[in-house]
This record gives structure tokens, sequence and C-alpha cells, in this order.
């Protein structure tokens, strides 16, 4: 579904992607993990065409991502973004329903956006509340009910348990595995917490160097030689 | 360094500057569609309604104080009956836009540089990118609108309160009488006056609005990175409107 082939990034002399291919199947989760500053996000921010690559492509159904073809695609898209970047002036529904208003009137987006809330675990009286009222998990759910509103076809999840406790790590884990699940998503997250890798992946890729290192089903990363040294290390790197 | 290739290179440097604004402006102003009236609805409020007080206070002080230097320095040549008209003229053509636009400059460009500049640091713009929806067409167009049409607004305000601020000190300390105080505030008063403070004040609007944008939209990392986008923006209001006023003055009054 989608595919990235021989991408290349570099921020002045130093290379941050230096060649990565990579594909993605529908309705599969795939997690790419690597070291801090290994360039993962960049990695996110080429796919969505926030950062211009220097060479390759990505691919999305078999054609080229590119400047016309790209509003399509992010009209099927979703993204968890890791500080939850929910908009500080909206109320968290106008958040939620951000999208959805610009198609349809405020009593039905409201009405989607509260079922949204719900389905991440917030209740109909935070629907009014701004961002700035919200703890760090419940700005984290109601970001991630935003990702979900318009029922999108692809999800990316970036760091979607940084800041988090590791109880409300694992509850945010499991709903991003359970919607993903429901919903038949392409996932795509981008982490170095191994617990959101085994909660959320089906497959993983180790992102280092600029290449990807090692890519295979999570089940298998346990015996992968080339993911000891990254399983072992302090996760903050 | 050569002197020639680093004045070579600072002229290419500042021209690029230039053009990198004049497109971000051009862009701001005329990529309409889809247009966003709520977010166009809260930015008249935000930098026409809630700019209101700080213009007026300034406007009302700053008229009081001209009719009292011009009725002061006027005496020195039997000239106090200027007091009316020279206060009128200079609210309408020089001061209530000039400080009008500085005072805006200091409210503005700053909540707009700081609220932008936050938004790029965490990541709401990329957000508004995923969610479909242009930044420019959403941050920037309403904002530069916004600015262009209520600052002539608020300009006209600020001058019939400066005028007004001459009028209590004229009649309250500088024996003048009420009714030919005002008439003669309107007698010497032409249409073009007020047009030029009042196309000033659009000019001024779009300074103010062009420097909390760019500045915001360019802002560093972190909140230092906020912080110092916050101050450029004030500072280029502030001389740009002081520069934009000396250009037209110079159009409209040569």
């Amino acid at each position: 579904m989608i595919g990235i082939s021989g991408l290349t990034k570099s921020f002045g002399d130093r290379p941050v992607l230096a060649g990565v291919d990579l594909s993605v199947a529908r309705g599969e989760s795939l997690c790419v993990i690597g070291q801090s500053g290994t360039g993962k996000s960049v990695l996110l921010k080429c796919i969505l065409g926030l950062v211009l690559p220097d060479a390759g492509r990505v691919l999305w159904r078999g054609q080229p991502l590119d400047a016309a073809s790209r509003p399509a695609f992010l009209a099927q898209f979703g993204m968890l973004f890791q500080g939850g970047a929910l908009f500080d002036s909206l109320s968290v529904w106008q958040n939620v329903a951000f999208r959805l208003r610009q198609t349809m009137p405020d009593g039905p987006a409201r009405a989607i956006a509260i079922e949204k809330l719900a389905r991440v675990g917030l209740g109909a009286e935070t629907a009014d509340l701004m961002p700035a009222q919200l703890s760090g998990g419940m700005m984290k759910r109601a970001a991630l009910a935003r990702a979900i509103a318009a029922d999108p076809q692809v999800i990316f999840f970036d760091e979607p348990t940084t800041g988090l406790d590791p109880i409300r790590a694992r509850r945010i884990n499991g709903l991003i595995r359970g919607i993903v699940e429901e919903t038949g998503a392409t996932a795509i997250t981008i982490t170095h917490d191994m617990d959101s890798v085994r909660a959320i992946g089906d497959r993983v890729a180790l992102l280092q160097d600029g290449h990807i290192l090692w890519d295979g089903p999570v089940a298998a990363m346990d015996d992968a030689p080339a993911l000891a040294g990254f399983l072992g290390q302090d996760p903050a790197g | 360094m050569n002197p020639v290739r680093l004045t070579g290179r600072a002229s290419l440097y500042l021209l690029r500057a230039i053009g990198a604004v004049v497109l971000f402006t051009l862009r701001g102003l005329f990529r309409l569609r889809p247009f966003y009236p709520r977010a166009f609805a809260a930015q008249l409020v935000q930098i026409g309604w809630l700019s209101l007080p700080v213009v007026g206070l300034t406007a009302l002080f700053t008229g009081a104080a001209l009719a009292l230097q011009i009725h002061s320095g006027g005496a020195r040549f039997q000239a106090s009956d200027v007091v009316p008209a020279i206060v009128a003229i200079g609210m309408v053509r020089e001061l209530g836009p000039v400080l009008g636009g500085l005072m805006v400059a200091a409210r503005v460009a700053s909540s707009i540089a700081a609220e932008i500049g936050t938004m790029k640091v965490t990541e709401q713009i990329d957000a508004l990118v995923t969610l479909s929806t242009d930044p420019m067409r959403w941050l920037v167009t309403p904002r530069l609108w916004a600015a262009v049409l209520t600052v002539p607004v608020l300009v006209g305000v600020g001058d019939v309160i400066g005028i007004m601020g001459g009028w209590i000190v004229g009649t309250q300390s500088l024996g003048f009488v009420s009714a030919t105080y005002l008439s003669n505030s309107w007698a010497y008063l032409e249409g073009w006056d007020v047009w030029s403070g009042l196309i000033k004040g659009a000019a001024f609007g779009l300074i103010v609005a062009v420097s909390g944008c760019w500045f915001g939209m360019h802002s560093g990392r972190g909140a230092e990175g906020v912080g110092r986008a916050t101050k450029s923006a004030v500072v280029a209001a502030a001389v740009g409107i002081l520069a934009a006023n000396f250009v037209l003055t110079g159009l409209f009054f040569r």
C-alpha cells in the first residue's frame, strides 16, 4: 500500500536517511524503531511531504506520491503526533472534528467527535474542555480520537507513548492495537518503546545509520542478532 | 574577504529575503480558497476589537498632549488659536495612524508571532497539513485581511478620540469655547487628510500582520526560538511602520 524507495535526506553535511527502502502492505502494522536522532521522524515527514527528500520516491497504491496526489492521500490519512499537537485555540471536540467540520455542519460533526472520544475512553464531559485543561494521557487520547475521526485507511503514530507513565503507555498501546484491528487500517508507528512494538506491531524495521538494518515480523525480533544491541540498550538512546 | 564580494553577498541575501517576504505576503493575501470565515471572524475580534482600548487611550493622551504643546509653542508667535486645527490635522494625518499602528504592532505582531511560533514548535502546523488544511490559508490569510481591514477603522476611531482629547484640554484648561474649538477642528480638515491616514492604517495593518506571521512561521525551536520570533516581529513591524510612514507621507503630501 505504501512503498519507500531509495529515500535520501541530509541536513547540511549530515546525512540522516541514506537510501531507505521499505514497504507496508494494506492492513499491516509496521513499527519503525531506532535510536534518537536516527531519522525516524524525518522518514515520516518525508512520506507526508512535510520534509522534501533529496532523492528517492514514496509510492501510494503503486503510484508516486507527489504534490498532485498528496491531497487524495491525506484525505484518507490520520496521524497521532508525539506531543498530541492539539490546536490550543479550539476545544477538544473542535479538535477531534477539525476535518469533519470542513464538510459537514457542527451538529453531526460534534456527535461524531463525541463518539470517537468515547472510543478512546474519554467521556462527553471532556468535549468542551480546552487542550490546556487535559492531562498528558487525556491529551494523547484526544489526539488519537482526532487521528481516527474521519475513519482513515492509513494511520501514523509518532512516539505514541512518549511522556506517559507505564500504565498509561500500556493503555494507549492497547487502544492503538484495538483501533488498528477494528478499522483494518494500515499503520506505521515510529517508536523506541519496545513494549509498544510488541503491543502494536505485526512487523518491525530497525533504522540505523540512514538505512533499514533489519526488517521482519515482531515475533522474530528477539532472535535477530541485528536487534540485540538495540533491545539491550537504554530506550532513551 | 574581498569587500566587493562581501557587499555582493549581503545584497543578494537582502534581495532574497525581501523577495521571500513579498511572495509570502502575496500568497497570504490572495490564496483565498478555501476561505475560513470562523478563523477570519476570530481575528477581526483579536486584532480589531481587542486593540480598541489601547489605541483609544493612546489617541486620547496624544491629542491632549498635542493641544498643550501647540498652545504653549503657538503663544511664542501669537498663534495659540490654531490649536484645534493643528490637533485635528496632526492626529488624522500623522499621529493617529503612526501611534495607532505602533500600538497595534506592540500588541498584535507579538501575539501573532508567539501563537504561530508555538504552533510550529509543537507540531500543530504539521498537524494542519495532515488534516488537509493549508497553514497559509488557515493561519496567515485571515490575519492579514483582518489587520488590513480593522487597523484603518482603529485609526479612524483613534482620530476622533485624539481630537476629543485636544478638545477636553482646550475647553477645560486652555480657555477655548467648546463650539468654536469643534468648528475650528473641522474647518481646516480636508477629506484627503482623513483618507491618507486611513490608507496608512491599512498599510500599517498589513505590515503588522505580515511581520507576526512571517516570524511565527519561521520561528526557531523551543521557547528561545519563539521568544526571538516574537521580539523580531515587534521590531520589524515598528521599523516597517515608521519607514512606510515616511514613504507614504512623501507620496501623499509632496
